[in-house]
């Protein structure tokens, strides 16, 4: 009776999870769908199948453009807002503790809970303020705000529990402060670096917001696709655009997170305290 | 004592915030010694360690090693060389990268480091395990890779923080007179912290016992374990039976003690310590230097009854309830004779048996 009872719950427990997935990919795999789809309404029945909305992606040089503009910005910012993750994440799980160190700690993160059209509002009215043209740099800079408490994240957990005794065994054999950093802590932390480079990459490259307030008049692929969809005509390429990007980001994510696990079993964790 | 001045630690003190972790330790290591410092966990030790290793730096005090000052410089710039509690064996290398790893900071040709890798590897007798990594080796074998790396860069002193403690009983025991060969053959002065008094005694030249931060004895383990001048040190080294006692007169180096459970005892006075007739004295005396008997013995003895009794195969432990004494009498003997729970028996001592100690 009991075991009766636990597959009907259990059935309804499957159709709600099939539901949830559902809800959550159908609207996204849409996309792909109909960028195949020979026609320019986005409506069912399939018309048939075609790739020229690729083809006609591919030759438009302002995409092209957006998209450069894009990739730059992304690695700039992923490239600033690691490094100054990696100092700070040092910093902050030392074995002494730094003094004030859970104050700066929830302070670094809370940025996250900012919502972008402030922190846009607010770089915008600084930048104009301080007369600095709108342009490429100041998206990075606010890419930069953003991506900075993903890095910390990601490279605090990978320094966590790190050894320090390795650190100080480097220095006791006769390596100074910085070879030590470059043959001891990097090489172990490196998982977690490239780890932090394709996340913030990602959030930077996913950014509209941001993008839109700083960008001025060198947009970004978001900025660019927001302004397409004003032209039913070119809704297609944008589908394609679209669904280019959805594969090219899932499989950074993948890469991400594959690093970030590489290292898990890494440093040693065995920390004796002594006397 | 020639090369007796060849490690100076003079008058070192070091404090974290309000505790003082070491406080005011004076202490001369001879040259190729192999020196302990001992003592419970947060007695200072490891600290005193990491302040020769430049992992620390004293507030009061100076080290000076081999006739140079050491106290402000870092690690890397110091003729010593650190065997880690927890090995820190470098994980992203394999054993023989472990090893080279300070040699590669040092100006040598390939083929020089190669051979001085080789005959580490031989030394520890890892010779076929140069390609693993230190996720592949056992704790003995870390250990071992860990001595290596910092002998093969050839330091004046060795610093071992307890490296034995991770091992279980009978690896530390076969380590234990590895590493002392190991040091006979170099003729390195090794330094070497542990809280296992059996392993101090067992393996050092000589050896402080700290408390508190302060060094309470400096003697080698035979004097160490016969003359403690402590009760403190007296307790931390092997078993001890105290007696508390009333001293009444000093003749010829000996002194004699009224206790309440033992009678009068006979001791020779220590060099240390002041002691004047009427005072406070305490007495001590070994479990092994107790003899026990079913037939009354020549005097002096007392009578107590057995509370426990065990037979360990080379010799019996067993407790014995005196009157007038504040615990049960420990006493270890070696005899074929059977002691048994509840049965009375004598106790007696020969003379050096007992010891008289400041209190």
């Amino acid at each position: 009776m009991n075991g009766a009872r636990h597959r009907q719950w259990g059935g309804g427990l499957a159709i709600y999870a099939f539901a949830y997935l559902a809800f959550l990919y159908i609207p996204v795999l849409l996309l792909p769908l109909f960028s195949f789809n020979d026609s320019l309404f986005i409506a069912f029945p399939l018309r048939g199948f075609t790739t020229k909305w690729y083809a006609a992606m591919a030759a438009d040089t302002q995409m092209r453009a957006a998209l450069w503009n894009t990739l730059r910005v992304g690695a700039t910012a992923s490239l600033v807002s690691t490094i100054l993750g990696l100092l700070a994440a040092k910093a902050l799980t030392q074995s002494a503790p730094l003094p004030g160190r859970g104050f700066v700690l929830g302070f670094a993160n809370l940025s996250l809970f900012i919502p972008e059209i402030v922190i846009g509002i607010a770089l915008l009215i600084l930048m104009t303020s301080m007369g600095l043209p709108l342009s490429l740099t100041s998206v990075v800079i606010g890419h930069v705000l953003i991506c900075l408490p993903f890095a910390l994240l990601v490279l605090m957990s990978r320094l966590e529990g790190f050894d320090s005794s390795l650190e100080e065994a480097s220095r006791d054999l006769g390596e100074n402060a910085w070879m030590t950093f470059w043959r001891v802590t990097f090489p172990l932390v490196l998982p977690g670096i490239i780890a932090s480079l394709l996340l913030t990459f990602i959030v930077s490259f996913d950014d509209f917001m941001l993008a839109f307030f700083l960008c001025g008049t060198d947009t970004t692929l978001p900025v660019y696709i927001f302004g397409e969809l004003r032209f039913p005509y070119k809704l297609p390429n944008v589908l394609a655009l679209g669904a280019a990007i959805l594969i090219a980001s899932a499989a950074l994510i993948a890469l991400a997170e594959w690093a970030r696990r590489l290292g898990a079993e890494g440093p040693a964790r065995d920390r004796v305290i002594g006397a | 004592m020639e090369g007796s001045n060849f490690i100076r630690i003079d008058k070192v003190t070091k404090r974290f915030g309000a505790a003082t972790a070491v406080d005011g330790v004076l202490l001369h290591i001879a040259k190729g010694e192999f020196f302990s410092l001992l003592g419970p966990s947060g007695c200072g030790k490891t600290t005193l360690l990491r302040m020769i290793g430049g992992f620390a730096f004293p507030d009061e005090g100076r080290i000076v090693l081999d006739g140079a000052d050491v106290t402000d410089l870092p690690p890397n710039r110091r003729p010593t060389n650190m065997v880690f509690q927890s090995y820190a064996i470098f994980p992203h290398l394999n054993v023989r990268d472990n090893i080279a790893y300070g040699l590669r900071v040092e100006r040598m040709s390939a083929a020089e480091r190669d051979a001085r890798v080789d005959e580490a590897l031989a030394m520890i007798r890892l010779s076929g395990y140069g390609d693993r990594k230190a996720q592949q080796l056992s704790g003995g074998e870390r250990q071992r890779v860990a001595l290596a790396r910092a002998l093969v860069k050839r330091p004046k002193v060795l610093l071992l923080d307890e490296p034995l403690g991770a091992l279980d009983k009978r690896l530390r025991e076969t380590m234990q007179i590895e590493l002392r060969q190991i040091q006979r053959d170099v003729g390195i002065t090794f330094i070497f912290v542990t809280h296992d008094q059996e392993e101090a005694l067992s393996m050092s030249d000589r050896v402080a016992v700290m408390e508190k931060g302060r060094v309470l004895q400096v003697a080698d383990p035979k004097t160490l374990y016969e003359r403690p001048v402590s009760r403190a040190v007296a307790d931390f080294i092997g078993t001890m039976n105290f007696f508390e006692g009333r001293l009444i007169g000093i003749s010829d180096g000996k002194a004699t003690v009224e206790t309440a459970a033992l009678g009068r005892v006979e001791a020779p006075t220590p060099s240390a310590g002041t002691f004047a007739p009427g005072a406070r004295a305490l007495i001590a005396i070994r479990p092994e230097k107790l003899l026990l008997s079913h037939e009354q013995p020549e005097a002096p003895f007392v009578r107590g009854k057995i509370v426990a009794a065990s037979y360990l195969g080379d010799r019996s432990q067993i407790q014995v309830n005196i009157p007038g004494a504040d615990a049960p009498v420990s006493v270890v003997t070696q005899t074929s004779t059977v002691f048994r729970d509840g049965e009375f028996v004598y106790i007696s001592w020969r003379s050096g048996g007992p010891l008289l100690i400041a209190e």
